[in-house]
């Protein structure tokens, strides 16, 4: 027998067949499908190995378990796989521009995630003897510190574990204060533009809102504010404002406004979500800012690991300072003191009370320190000026194609557009955005701030480079052009290549399937 | 700069397509007299290896949980993670993905949350669960105000045997709403106190930790049957999730509300954050539970998807009517529970429980044999308090000079209480050895000596 000459092909042959087949499993190559893990699991196998336990008496007292806690295992590499499968159906930074406006999804540097792990930080109890922890608590006086310098305030509360629970820190801080002076406020003044947490916050610690409409420009009027004031005399405890505003613009009124609040005896309350902005350009204490919280997890770098953890740190005005919660550090001539409970106060110190167990995120405070000394003074300032650069980048190659809703004057870190630019063409926002994902880029924020209709807010962050941007911004324009030009088969029921198509969240709401059960008792592999 | 992707050259040239000369034309809204030219009070740029070596050097000033017999607890405890689960939590789709505002681009982040609801629901004993709270402290305060509103009642009676400063989070929450109390029943070291004759028909829930933060066990039952007859519900908190591999669940007991502290499973102890509260009801509370959650759907071809549901609840909606203001949750330390439960199954999570039961057995045993020390409790699953001849907070102090953390002088959370002043609550698990407990009780006998 000869020996087969014909090999391998190794370039395609015949005619390329254009529709893909069907395949038997319903992957398509690396895109690959996943069942739950009650559908794929073991009911009777532990994936960890463990000791055998003696046998011995329990002291339970009568407590023990009556039922099976029916639920699967994987062994370790079946675990990999799961879970290596459905992360490939995540967009990500990692993997590209996430240009969510409002939600600062810069680089996460992987020296952060290292240092956050070292067994000193990592390993440690928040309860174990103060003594033995020296180092935790010198890390959170620095952090503190830079924060403090970074926003030119005297305090900060380190407690608060995202930023809505910053926000809630913020006020419960205000309304101990007004109690400090024998005053009891109803009123919070909310501009429509605001996040919906800052109305749920206010709420949420017994405050009434109400709403201060927002000017032509995007930005809050001093004379509205000043309206509201006079029409609540002596009942508005804080104004809660966001600055840079959720249209990403930086209000520029915001001293005259912080005087109106003052001049009323009430505290000015900012949302720092988008603080990324100004870092070294400008300090919120400077502009008569009383509270302010900082996502850490937006401006610092810490990741947002699919929702959260966060962290929330609230700076405060030396007004505020004495009511910041249980527990902080007190600094000393020569030494750091924890004040944890309140027979360690000292005069004039008053608490309103403590946000959560233990000092915080503390795995997050690592992360943020870590992030600033990387970046230095300097460095802060340069992303904060690389972040608004290339929003104005974005801004001036879209703004001949779609619609800026307050004229084409230059944006902060994002920059908002409405739908104007899609009148007439059947295509709407969530349309557009949904294309975007069949482009390969997760979609900008969409319908939100409410001040303006179909709003897109764009924030790319200072971590694109400019091809990055280029290639972002031409994409856009060939999209804008396909639905001007009335080609909408890209965007209806887009979209087309992601591992799924649109979800009917409709349905979802109106019977809710919030867990897995199982289909009937028969199909399930006894335990 | 290394994180910065620009040069000045693309600098310079993006400007010109701008059409402005310089950077600080960008930001002439802020007002004139306001804007920086720099803090000079703030350290310049540091390379990678100079940030290293000065936060390792900060770290190792910490007396890691590793590195000594370890008998810490009182709401965060050591337990082994698998190597795999932190490996898995880095992967940079969940690492660096936003929460699932895009279900289509973020399926695994949504199945693995349906996933997470689905191992609380059935550890907890409970109908549904949320996709995480912030941590067990804070989680137990929004329960508090999801009772509130589901009675439309507004006093809530706290267990003496509640985590302090769980205890202190409710309180302050509730001072700030208009008419909401609280009833908060003094320290309970053994278990004994006398709840259900607080319980009335003002009362919109009773709060009960079990183990308590002084490890006993607690019977559930007459509590919820008390305040079901007076139409109040039942919070049943626990800090150890672990224990729920041994004891009958709260939801068995008849608890309406079931949150606790998720930390144990997949989170190591990060100095107290961040961890992932759990959060579980009853179907019929379902649209007044805070937080979000994940529900399964179908996607236009009739794949099955999930996505955020019940969002009508929630603050991006519904503003200042929403019922919670929680917004970034703990989204990585879910999935790192997750995936620890699902390596561990409900036959290891028993497993694992049995194995901390029994150290805290051997431990509870070994200590309460030596002359003037006394074991508080009765029943109790890894943790139990302990009553030393001396003022609680010294015996620590000695205790950690001699290379053993022994515990949680219960006077650091509860001062000024004479009769708690000699009381330490001390945890064992499945990391704890022999030679630990040995090592423990040799140093506990000299310092006590």
């Amino acid at each position: 027998m000869s020996m087969n000459t014909q090999g391998r092909p190794s370039a395609p042959s015949g005619t390329v067949q254009i529709e893909k087949p069907a395949t038997f499993t319903g992957n398509r190559a690396l895109d690959m499908e996943e069942p739950l893990l009650f559908e794929l699991g073991h009911w009777n196998i532990c994936g960890v190995d463990l000791d055998e336990p003696e046998e011995f008496t329990p002291r339970l007292g009568g407590h023990e378990r009556q039922s099976d806690i029916a639920l699967p295992a994987f062994t370790e590499p079946e675990a990999m796989r799961h879970y290596v499968r459905l992360s490939r159906m995540n967009y990500a930074i990692d993997a590209g521009l996430y240009p969510l406006g409002s939600c600062t999804m810069k680089h996460n540097p992987r020296l952060n995630e290292k240092l956050s792990r070292l067994a000193g930080f990592a390993d440690l109890h928040p309860l174990q003897p103060v003594s033995t922890a020296s180092g935790a608590y010198e890390l959170i006086d620095m952090l503190s510190e830079w924060l403090m310098q970074l926003t030119g305030t005297s305090a900060v509360a380190m407690s608060p574990k995202a930023g809505a629970h910053g926000e809630q820190c913020g006020m419960m801080a205000i309304k101990q204060a007004l109690k400090a002076r024998g005053e009891q406020r109803s009123i919070v003044l909310v501009p429509e533009s605001a996040h919906g947490t800052n109305p749920a916050t206010a709420a949420l610690i017994g405050y009434k809102v109400v709403a201060v409409p927002a000017r032509d420009d995007g930005t809050v009027d001093p004379q509205a504010v000043a309206d509201k004031l006079k029409e609540h005399e002596g009942e508005v405890a804080a104004l809660m404002l966001t600055n840079p505003n959720t249209c990403g613009l930086f209000e520029p009124q915001v001293v005259e406004i912080a005087n109106l609040i003052h001049e009323a005896g009430a505290y000015f309350y900012c949302d720092g979500a988008n603080f990324n902005a100004i870092v070294g350009k400008a300090r919120p204490g400077d502009l008569g800012i009383d509270a302010m919280h900082i996502n850490i997890h937006k401006t610092f770098s810490t990741p947002h690991g699919g929702g959260g953890p966060g962290s929330g740190p609230v700076v405060l005005s030396e007004r505020l300072a004495p009511f910041a919660p249980l527990p902080f550090i007190r600094r000393t001539e020569k030494d750091l003191e924890l004040v944890e409970n309140a027979s360690q106060l000292a005069e004039g110190e008053q608490p309103f009370g403590r946000m959560t167990a233990f000092h915080g995120q503390m795995g997050m405070f690592v992360r943020a320190l870590a992030y600033m000394l990387s970046h230095g003074a300097d460095g802060l300032q340069q992303a904060s000026e690389d972040a608004v650069l290339n929003a104005n980048y974005i801004r001036v190659g879209l703004q001949d194609l779609m619609s800026l809703p307050f004229g084409k004057k230059p944006c902060m870190h994002e920059v908002l557009f409405d739908d104007t630019f899609l009148k007439d063409t059947g295509v709407t926002t969530l349309d557009f955005a949904k294309a975007m994902i069949d482009e390969g880029y997760h979609p900008m924020t969409m319908y939100f701030p409410l001040v303006v209709h179909g709003a897109m807010l764009i924030e790319p962050t200072e971590s694109e480079s400019r091809a990055s941007l280029d290639l972002f911004v031409a994409t856009l324009r060939d999209l804008v052009m396909s639905a001007k030009q009335g080609n909408t088969s890209r965007f209806e029921g887009a979209p087309f290549h992601a591992p799924r198509r649109r979800l009917d969240e409709t349905a979802a709401a109106r019977k809710p399937v919030l867990k897995w059960t199982a289909p009937s008792p028969t199909e399930v592999e006894p335990r | 700069m290394r994180y910065l992707p620009l040069s000045d050259n693309d600098r310079a040239a993006m400007m010109a397509q701008i059409g402005i000369d310089g950077i600080d034309e960008l930001f002439t809204d802020i007002p004139a007299d306001k804007r920086i030219k720099a803090i000079e009070s703030l350290p310049l740029r540091k390379t990678e290896l100079e940030v290293e070596r000065l936060l390792t050097r900060m770290a190792a000033k910490n007396s890691a949980a590793g590195d000594q017999p370890f008998f810490v607890g009182a709401g965060a405890y050591k337990h082994h993670v698998p190597a795999t689960v932190d490996h898995l939590i880095q992967r940079s789709e969940f690492l660096t993905s936003y929460t699932p505002y895009q279900p289509e681009i973020t399926q695994g982040t949504l199945q693995s949350l349906f996933e997470f609801q689905t191992q609380v629901a059935q550890l907890t004993g409970m109908d549904v669960a949320n996709a995480s709270m912030y941590d067990g402290s804070t989680g137990t305060a929004e329960a508090v105000l999801m009772a509130h509103r589901v009675t439309r009642k507004k006093k809530a009676v706290i267990s003496g045997g509640l985590h302090p400063q769980y205890r202190e989070v409710i309180e302050g929450i509730s001072a700030q709403l208009p008419g909401a109390s609280t009833v908060s029943l003094p320290a309970d070291p053994y278990g004994t106190e006398d709840i259900l004759a607080q319980i009335d028909d003002d009362t919109s829930c009773v709060v009960v930790q079990s183990p308590s933060f002084y490890g006993q066990l607690i019977d559930l039952k007459p509590i919820a049957e008390k305040a079901h007859a007076h139409k109040a519900l039942l919070i049943a908190v626990f800090t150890e999730v672990v224990s729920l591999g041994l004891i009958e669940s709260p939801g068995a007991q008849g608890a309406d509300i079931v949150v606790g502290e998720g930390q144990s499973i997949g989170n190591a102890l990060n100095f107290g954050g961040p961890y992932v509260g759990l959060f579980a009801t009853r179907q019929k509370y379902l649209r007044n539970m805070p937080g979000r959650v994940c529900g399964e759907t179908v996607d236009a071809e009739g794949k099955r998807g999930f996505v955020l549901t019940l969002s009508t609840r929630e603050q991006h909606i519904r503003r200042d009517k929403a019922t919670s203001n929680i917004c970034t949750n703990s989204g990585l330390c879910a999935l790192a529970f997750s995936i620890h439960m699902t390596l561990l199954g409900g036959l290891g999570l028993k497993k694992l429980a049995r194995i901390n039961h029994h150290n805290a057995i051997k431990l509870a045993d070994a200590l309460s044999a030596i002359d003037g020390v006394e074991v508080l409790n009765s029943a109790f699953f890894n943790e139990f308090t302990i009553k030393v001849p001396a003022d609680a907070n010294d015996v620590i102090e000695a205790l950690a000079v001699n290379g053993v953390l022994g515990g949680v002088p219960v006077s650091r959370l509860l001062p000024d209480t004479p009769e708690l002043t000699n009381l330490i609550t001390v945890a064992a698990t499945e990391t704890n050895t022999q030679e630990d407990i040995d090592a423990y009780v040799a140093a506990l006998k000299e310092v006590l000596a």
